[in-house]
This record gives C-alpha cells, sequence and structure tokens, in this order.
C-alpha cells in the first residue's frame, strides 16, 4: 500500500498490520507488539521520513511466510543513520519526550533492517514465527 | 478512540482519569493540555489514572515523561495509578518504571505525597 504522509495513514497501517498479524497466526500477545513496532515504523516514516509532507508517500507491504512476518516501511527522505541514534536508555535521555519509537520496534521485532533507497529509507521488520504459531 | 479526560479533586490531589490511547496527535495534545491546566491551576499534586487507557505509543510514553517532568519543574509531583499489562510493560522495557512513582490502589496513591 501506498500511503500519503499523513496521521490517518498511520492509523489506517496501524488496522492493517492487526489484521494482517492476527490473519498470519500470530497469538494474542504477539499481535499487539508486531502492531505497535509497525505504527511506530509508519510514524517514523510520515514524521521523519517525510516531514509530515502529505505531498510525500511512504509504502508498507505485509508478506506473510512459513517462517516469518515481514513488513517493508518506505519513505521519500533524507535518509537515516541508525547507528547515530541517541540510546533512549541513556540515563542522559530517560527523560527525552521522544526518540523511543526505533527502540520499540527492535524490542518487539525479531529482526529490524534499514536500507537506503536514496531517496528515502526503507524499514524491514520481521517477526519469526515460533513452533506454536504456524502459518494460518 | 480518541483520548479522554476526567479531572477530580481527592483530598487536595488533582486526579486525571483517562481512558483511550494516548498516542500521536490528539491523544498526546489531550495529555499535555490536561496537565498544563491542572499545573495553571495551582494543583502541584497528581496522579495519571492509566485503568482505561487501552494503548499508548512512543510519542505518549514521551508525553507522560514531559508531564513528569513539567510538574517537578513546577515543585509538585506527578504519579501513576492502575497501569494495565501492557503499559507496565511499556515502562519496564523503556526503564521508565523506576523513575516514576506507580501505584495499584487510589487511597494509596493519594496519601502518598509528600
Amino acid at each position: 500500500m501506498t500511503l500519503p504522509s499523513t496521521l490517518d495513514s498511520v492509523n489506517s497501517v496501524e488496522k492493517t498490520a492487526e489484521e494482517f498479524a492476527a490473519r498470519a497466526g500470530f497469538d494474542v500477545d504477539t499481535v499487539p507488539n508486531i502492531v505497535m513496532a509497525v505504527r511506530e515504523a509508519a510514524i517514523n516514516a510520515v514524521m521523519h521520513g517525510n516531514a509530515h509532507d502529505p505531498a510525500k508517500q511512504f509504502s508498507v507491504a505485509f508478506e506473510s511466510t512459513s517462517d516469518s512476518l515481514v513488513i517493508r516501511i518506505a519513505d521519500q527522505g533524507p535518509g537515516v543513520d541508525p547507528n547515530a541514534l541517541p540510546d533512549p536508555l541513556a540515563p542522559e535521555n530517560i527523560l527525552r519526550g521522544s526518540g523511543r519509537g526505533i527502540f520499540l520496534i527492535r524490542a518487539f521485532m525479531d529482526e529490524v533492517h534499514f536500507r537506503q533507497l536514496n531517496p528515502g529509507t526503507e524499514l524491514t521488520l520481521i517477526k519469526h514465527r515460533s513452533p506454536a504459531q504456524p502459518a494460518a | 478512540m480518541s483520548m479522554k479526560v476526567a479531572t477530580r479533586q481527592v483530598d487536595g490531589v488533582t486526579i486525571l482519569d483517562l481512558s483511550g490511547r494516548i498516542t500521536l496527535g490528539e491523544g498526546s495534545v489531550t495529555l499535555r493540555d490536561a496537565v498544563r491546566d491542572a499545573l495553571a491551576k495551582g494543583s502541584r499534586k497528581i496522579i495519571l489514572n492509566l485503568a482505561d487507557i487501552s494503548y499508548i505509543d512512543s510519542s505518549g510514553i514521551g508525553e507522560m515523561v514531559s508531564a513528569f517532568t513539567s510538574v517537578k519543574n513546577a515543585g509538585g509531583e506527578l504519579k501513576l495509578l492502575n497501569l494495565t499489562k501492557k503499559v507496565h510493560d511499556l515502562l519496564q522495557i523503556t526503564k521508565l518504571y523506576t523513575v516514576f512513582d506507580v501505584k495499584d490502589d487510589e487511597a494509596k496513591a493519594v496519601s502518598s505525597f509528600s
């Protein structure tokens, strides 16, 4: 799906992620975590990647395999260096009002990959199936 | 689902009963405004009752942290009450559980202010 960079789009992606994760057979405890990670990634694409410019779009793709759920979110922004992001757990950052999005994505997904598109960034989120969560 | 706030006073403590989602946009702004209003009215003892908060994203967490800092800078205290498991887990993961004073009983929360 390709969407304009708005909050409505973020909410729409969140809803789709919930439906997709549930249909893919993930359990009721895992689905909210996947949804949260996808929402954070969509927010980053809209707010930081595309600077909330509704003229810019971001794309989201969902794929369910026998091994995992793969979600790709791409924006049209200037790019990001994931290694340069401040650690929200560091004492000097713990009381910051922002900066926890990517941390939460990494906390809830098994793999997180950044790819620079020039322009733009593509984030790939992967959640592996546990033996109790076979493909639906 | 937007966030709603109901304000009440118990023994000199302002309790903000929040319901809905504290997320980027309307939810975060509503929380910010509610805390700001309480401070403007002279409240320095504030409880955020999160029993009916169904969801919070990183912006919502950031807004709660900002509220904590604002109240502290104004010479007051802000405490959290009735965390759901999801919010509790989020605060644990982000190492904020030890920053906030978290209570699960309203009467004890009200009497805990210095």
